[in-house]
């Protein structure tokens, strides 16, 4: 037995020991989908809305609904493809990770990447192609870098599991996790800024500040090109 | 067909029943029909089938073309075969009846739907059989080559006979689907919604080829005689050669091995002879057997040629094929298969992509299908699905009582 190995584990304990290990939080429950009350909120009356990874449709529904947006939704999925239809959804096939090279240069005002962006192969090709089609483009995605992942991965030396990251490791949509710090390197690197940002924590919306890294559960940031 | 396939008998809750065709002259020597090659014709018959009720503001008609060996029969029992006519009709319904009637794909408890057999072709509408008014004798040869915007022309005037001026949706798969596109880009205000099953703008060289061949096939049968073998012995060599080819176009290598693998058809031994052997030799030779009972070699010729004649873009667009699809104002959704290797996958994304750059809405479904072409017939549960989906209005939850 390495002594170093039992000396490390109590240090990191001792270090964690301010934070509690969290009440028993149910997994299954995740969070309401608080991102898609704000996009409805910002986004204006007869937007183009372009939607990569629109899933069943729900939030361009409810954007064509309350917005009269002209709404384009891409997914892969067929069962979430049939949903879209249903709601009559124009619903694009397709696997947007090949390409979109056929949208010319800001084709929309918003291109939403709806806790996908966490789920792709390719994040930062499908970051660029999301400001080349869009204006502004939404990203929503959980902040790996919440206090109660820390602790997680810290104290209990597992892969962290969350409300907002309910999967085991080895069946996880969720392939390249970020967090804030890393979210505003990009935008930083990339010479874009935030239009308008909202951390959610604590089941409450609060607008977002670089501060955030630490205390946001998942994140909304809408970005566009300095001009 | 699969074998397997079950039909849904004519007393069914989802069969629409026994069916009896219309018949309609869309021209006459007052009202001629000119054709793109331009031929005028005195006479044009048309066959065509009706399903469902027509509701009070004539708002649920929905127009589906069929493909290149189909017919008006598209649904439900025909009332009319006898031994002597259609008798292929006596064991099976119509060739999309897995999708259309009521409460399927597209419920005719909701639509009125209509098809109508296309010019040139065998099934009740004028074509090469059909006796030519000015020499008392069949046309064969002289009918004039016709295109698939003939088709769609000849469609429209049924159509306006049957009263209408506009219609809730055009649905085709195939050559089908092209007429549909055709539709959609010859009188974009005259539909509401399009669906283009497993089809293209055009078809593609290799396609051209499959025809070529089939064709030659039929026109080096000694019975060919320049067309103008009615009454005589037939080219059914020559035109089941072509119906066996083109077989092939329809299936895809999964659906061979699915269907037949290797496996020899009667015994389980080479027997070191030419007879038909194996699975795949006995499935093409009955296709092509049963086709020359059911199918005109002239229409074939006719049919194929305005197949490959088919170019959306050069039609409407100058080659452009953006240029052509800005014309579309209708809802359109493309449909494709995967194992399609007639009119690919990539083929109806085409059309996809060119709407997303012209910044129209996009509606495209890949089926997940190891059956080829034929998917689109034969992939009766997703189709129906999309087709269900994607056709029925939003605010109309159940269809009209009556």
């Amino acid at each position: 037995m390495n002594p170093m190995r039992n000396e490390y584990e109590k240090k990191i304990r001792e270090a964690f020991s301010f934070f509690e290990s969290p009440e028993s939080e149910s997994l299954s429950v995740r969070p309401k989908r608080w991102q898609d009350d704000i996009i409805a909120g910002l986004i204006p009356e007869g937007s183009k809305v372009l939607d990569f990874g629109c899933g069943s449709g729900e939030l361009l529904d409810r954007l064509i609904r309350e917005k009269r947006v002209f709404g384009q939704g891409i997914e892969h999925d067929p069962e979430n493809v049939f949903r879209c239809l249903e709601r009559k959804i124009a619903v694009f096939q397709i696997n947007f990770e090949k390409g979109l090279q056929f949208y010319g240069d800001g084709t929309f005002d918003y291109v939403i990447l709806e806790d996908t962006i966490q789920t792709l192969k390719r994040p930062m090709a499908a970051l660029k192609e999301m400001l080349r089609i869009g204006t502004y483009g939404i990203i929503t995605c959980p902040n790996f870098a919440h206090w109660k992942v820390r602790r997680f991965l810290a104290a209990e030396g597992r892969m962290p599991k969350s409300r907002t990251l309910p999967y085991e490791w080895y069946d996880t949509p969720n392939i390249h996790l970020c967090t804030v710090k890393d979210i505003i390197e990009w935008i930083n690197e990339n010479g874009l800024r935030i239009a308008a940002g909202y951390s959610f924590s604590d089941n409450a919306v609060s607008v977002f500040s670089e501060e955030d890294d630490l205390l946001a559960e998942e994140v909304l940031l809408v970005v566009r090109k300095s001009v | 067909m699969d074998s397997v396939t079950r039909y849904d008998l004519p007393d069914s809750s989802r069969s629409v029943g026994f069916t009896k065709a219309g018949r309609m002259t869309v021209a006459d020597r007052d009202n001629p029909f000119l054709t793109d090659s331009g031929v005028l014709l005195p006479h044009v018959e048309v066959e065509y089938e009706t399903y469902g009720t027509l509701n009070n503001d004539k708002s649920n008609c929905i127009l589906i073309c069929h493909a290149l060996s189909g017919d008006a029969h598209v649904a439900g029992w025909d009332a009319c075969w006898e031994k002597e006519n259609r008798p292929w009709r006596e064991n099976r319904p119509g060739w999309w009846d897995n999708v259309v009637g009521p409460g399927k794909g597209i419920d005719t408890n909701r639509y009125f739907v209509i098809c109508s057999n296309v010019l040139g072709g065998c099934y009740g509408t004028t074509g090469p059989a059909s006796v030519n008014p000015d020499t008392g004798r069949p046309y064969g040869l002289s009918f004039p080559v016709v295109t698939v915007s003939d088709w769609v022309r000849v469609q429209k005037r049924l159509l306006e006979l049957l009263g209408f001026s506009h219609i809730y949706a055009v649905v085709g798969g195939s050559l089908g689907g092209q007429q549909a596109l055709e539709w959609a880009l010859a009188y974009p205000q005259f539909m509401e919604k399009a669906v283009i099953l497993a089809s293209a703008d055009k078809l593609s060289p290799q396609g051209l080829a499959f025809n070529t061949v089939g064709r030659h096939s039929i026109m080096s049968d000694p019975h060919f005689c320049d067309g103008n073998y009615y009454g005589k012995e037939k080219p059914d060599k020559g035109l089941a050669m072509a119906r066996m080819l083109a077989n092939i176009t329809y299936l895809s290598e999964e659906s061979f091995h699915d269907k037949f693998g290797r496996e020899f058809q009667y015994t389980e031994n080479p027997a070191y002879n030419f007879q038909i052997e194996y699975k795949v030799e006995s499935y093409l030779n009955h296709q092509g057997l049963s086709f020359v009972h059911r199918f005109d070699a002239n229409s074939y010729l006719y049919i194929t040629k305005a197949m490959d004649y088919y170019d959306a873009a050069a039609r409407w667009g100058s080659g452009n094929l953006e240029e052509a699809l800005s014309r579309i104002s209708a809802d359109l959704l493309m449909v494709s298969f995967k194992t399609d290797w007639l009119y690919t996958p990539e083929q109806s994304l085409e059309i996809a992509k060119v709407l997303a750059r012209l910044g129209k809405p996009v509606n495209y479904v890949l089926v997940d299908s190891r059956k080829g072409h034929d998917g689109f017939l034969l992939e009766t549960e997703a189709v129906s699905r999309v087709l269900d989906a994607f056709l029925k209005k939003e605010d109309s939850d159940e269809p009209d009582e009556e």
